[in-house]
């Protein structure tokens, strides 16, 4: 658990005015916004365009620090010369990541391990350094989350700078796990009254039942590579991105150009190793040639070498593949299966 | 948008063309010393057959404010039924385009012959004289620098 | 055990077929079933809940083999095997395709024309909420339907559940991984989205069977199926009902439009 800095408690009321106050403070604010049936973080100029209701996004708060598409540098050709150009950091926006979920924060951790892994990516490193994350904990979950098993919970605070809880109609504690977020409370703090003692929040939470463990899945998973299980849970798997779109943790990436003759740019954009074209060599040679082994790639990925190399599992439990997945490959499910099987 | 000094707007636009028909006709024009419009870029095709829809996208992406595809009269194609496949390809096409909102009053289609020397200089001329009046293609062109104006990275 | 698992089970029991493609009730929704064994057939469901567009796995090669297999197919699973059929894409001696009537009882489509008339009988009735839309959108200017589809097709993440899910796309290497030349961008931007979804919906053009699969795969629900049913209405209403499908590998000298000067 991450050591908590400060506990205040705010009347519920009130928070939309702190929203405000933040909103006018921080070039930045990204926040759940209905989006025609569902709902994403979007950039909002008003409380009023939060959705407060729904359980979580579709995509992931990711965006906030690996962003879909973004430009590494630019270059202008003229004759023999080229001139590279790079973005300078101060475009990059300090932003707020508001009413975020546990699980999206938890999922910045495996994010900064793969990209400051060998090399610093100082673009990733920017972003999110510039970042701050304000979770709400929930009160609520529904069939496909199983933050509980991989080390989460609906009031899991790590990775987030604030973390706020309702306590009931009119109560929230707010917890401040970092310099960051305590930067925040300052831009009202009038509204914020310390707390010394403990505040229970258990009681508030959703009960999400702890289906397996971590370690469980580990020591099935990293002996499993020729097991047949892989191509029984894939067979209806499509091949789409749908699940490495919405996940907070998966990283993989392209890189393209936007090339205009003369001059262009050098970009990255979200990838996905469900795509069948993902590992295909230049020679037309595929070592994942089939959806088998593209999602025992995915688990192993996640499940087993992450952590072995990384010390980070690369899953938080937040469901969004199985909602997002169109022919129901529901993560939790697998990860029971693996978990109950005896190793064929 | 229309406010925009049309005075000064001088169109782009790209033609699509076949070179056995309209490519030939556009010729004969020049020979026929008739003036013309200067605005128009022509791409020459074999066929109007070989016009795949995506490269009238290409053009609007790459700052046509207008667009020409022209080819062979039907039953005339050199290659005989080129030009029948474009038409039906053209036909689904433009619905789908104007079903989407793109300006399909930007994209004029014609048949032109290789005799049609006149003709080819009434189709850009008219073209030119739509277009002025409708004025740059801003929309397309906005959505189209998409990266020059960082929205993505940053938004 | 229903007609439908006894079928099935006796189907893999004799060996006649190695695997059967239906339906099994997933976590929330029906989802693909696939069944090698005998005691798979215990999961066996068909109901109106059938979503997806199973044939989807019969351009599947690694799935399929060169076994035969039975499908257990909706109206949009036939459809989409005419349609396949008609593209080559069948080997109709090693496909078995079998329905559920709504008693209950299992018939086998054994040829073509039993298929075009199962389809004949049970199509099923356009939604009439994408109607809804598609008329309101018929109604809009130029522009208020230009900002709608810039605003719902900026959106979209370009994950190509759509894609995936279309038993009609099955190219090995789809127009949006050619980089030679590159058609569209592969990164998300509102242009190249639109681009995208044009490009899916033309080749789509005369084949689509209206089964919605890709509306229902987007994950974020954006009103693509919206796309495929005006062009496959508008192509029957321009082009004629033809011999059906390949509607842009083969013409007709007497098409008519009106903008062509």
């Amino acid at each position: 658990m991450i050591e908590v800095m400060k506990k205040y408690i705010i009347k519920t009321e009130q928070i939309d005015t702190w929203l405000k106050r933040i909103i006018e403070s921080v070039p930045r604010v990204l926040a759940p916004v209905s989006s025609g049936t569902k709902t994403e973080f979007r950039r909002i100029k008003s409380p009023e365009e939060v959705d407060n209701k729904s359980l979580t996004t579709t995509v992931s708060a990711k965006a906030a620090a690996f962003p879909p598409v973004e430009t590494l540098f630019k270059y202008q050709k003229s004759g023999k010369d080229t001139t590279l150009t790079e973005d300078s950091f101060d475009k990059y926006p300090e932003t707020v990541l508001w009413h975020a979920r546990s699980c999206d924060a938890m999922g910045f951790s495996p994010l900064s391990a793969i990209f400051d892994w060998d090399y610093k990516d100082n673009i990733y490193d920017e972003r999110r350094n510039k970042l701050t994350i304000v979770t709400f904990a929930c009160s609520q979950s529904d069939e496909c989350c199983f933050c509980t098993s991989v080390g989460g919970g609906p009031g899991n605070t790590e990775g987030s700078d604030i973390q706020l809880t309702m306590l009931n109609a009119t109560d929230a504690l707010v917890e401040v796990m970092t310099e960051k977020g305590e930067k925040l409370v300052t831009l009202s703090s009038d509204i914020f009254q310390p707390l010394s003692e403990e505040v229970e929040k258990e009681s508030v939470l959703a009960k999400i039942p702890v289906r397996f463990t971590k370690e469980e899945i580990k020591e099935h998973v990293s002996n499993a590579f020729d097991s047949p299980v892989w191509k029984r849970q894939s067979a209806r798997c499509l091949g789409c991105g749908a699940c490495a779109f919405v996940c907070p943790t998966c990283a993989c990436f392209d890189i393209q150009e936007d090339a205009h003759g003369s001059h262009g740019r050098r970009l990255r954009c979200w990838d996905a190793c469900g795509f069948s074209l993902f590992t295909q060599h230049t020679s037309g040679y595929n070592p994942r040639p089939t959806q088998a082994t593209r999602w025992r790639q995915r688990i192993l990925h996640k499940f087993s070498y992450m952590p072995e190399r990384l010390g980070v599992y690369g899953c938080t439990g937040c469901g969004r593949c199985s909602r997002a997945c169109p022919v129901d490959m529901n993560l939790q499910e697998h990860l029971i299966s693996i978990a109950n099987s005896n190793h064929e | 948008m229309m406010e925009e000094s049309n005075n000064n707007f001088e169109p782009r636009i790209i033609a699509f063309v076949c070179n056995w028909c309209t490519y030939a006709g556009a010729d004969l024009t020049g020979t026929s010393r008739i003036k013309y419009a200067t605005n128009v870029e022509i791409v020459r095709f074999p066929c109007t057959g070989r016009i795949d829809f995506m490269l009238l996208l290409k053009a609007f992406a790459g700052g046509a404010d207008g667009i020409i595809v022209s080819g062979c009269h039907p039953n005339d194609c050199h290659y005989t039924s080129g030009n029948f496949h474009a038409r039906r390809r053209w036909i689904v096409f433009r619905n789908m385009l104007n079903f989407l909102g793109i300006d399909v009053r930007r994209i004029r289609f014609s048949w032109v012959s290789a005799a049609e020397g006149a003709k080819w200089a009434d189709v850009v001329n008219d073209t030119v004289k739509e277009i002025r009046e409708l004025g740059p293609y801003t929309e397309y062109k906005k959505v189209a620098n998409y990266l020059d104006e960082e929205a993505d990275s940053h938004e | 055990m229903n007609k439908l698992q006894e079928k099935a089970t006796d189907l893999l029991k004799e060996g006649i077929v190695k695997l059967i493609i239906g339906f099994e009730q997933g976590n929330n929704k029906v989802r693909p079933l696939f069944c090698e064994k005998p005691e798979d057939t215990e999961r066996l469901i068909y109901s109106d809940d059938c979503s997806t567009n199973n044939a989807v796995y019969l351009t599947k090669k690694e799935l399929t083999g060169d076994d035969k297999i039975a499908i257990i197919a909706t109206h949009k699973e036939v459809a989409s095997i005419i349609q396949l059929n008609k593209e080559n894409q069948i080997k109709k001696e090693n496909l078995i395709v079998l329905t559920v009537g709504k008693d209950g009882d299992v018939t086998e489509l054994a040829s073509f024309e039993e298929m075009e008339k199962f389809c004949t009988e049970n199509t099923p009735t356009t939604d009439p909420v994408v109607t809804a839309i598609v008329e309101k959108i018929d109604k809009m200017s130029s522009e208020e339907r230009w900002a709608y589809w810039k605003s719902e097709l900026d959106k979209c993440i370009r994950c190509y559940a759509c894609r995936a899910a279309c038993p009609l796309c099955y190219c090995n290497r789809c127009i949006s991984e050619v980089n030679c030349p590159q058609w569209l961008d592969p990164w998300k931007s509102t242009l190249s989205n639109i681009e995208w979804q044009i490009n899916r919906v033309m080749h789509m053009s005369g084949r689509c069977t209206g089964c919605g699969a890709c509306a229902k795969a987007c994950p974020l629900e954006l009103p693509i199926g919206i796309l495929t049913q005006k062009m496959s209405t508008d192509i029957k209403e321009m082009l004629g009902e033809g011999e059906g499908g390949n509607v842009l590998s083969t013409f007709n000298p007497s098409d008519k439009e009106n903008f062509i000067h």
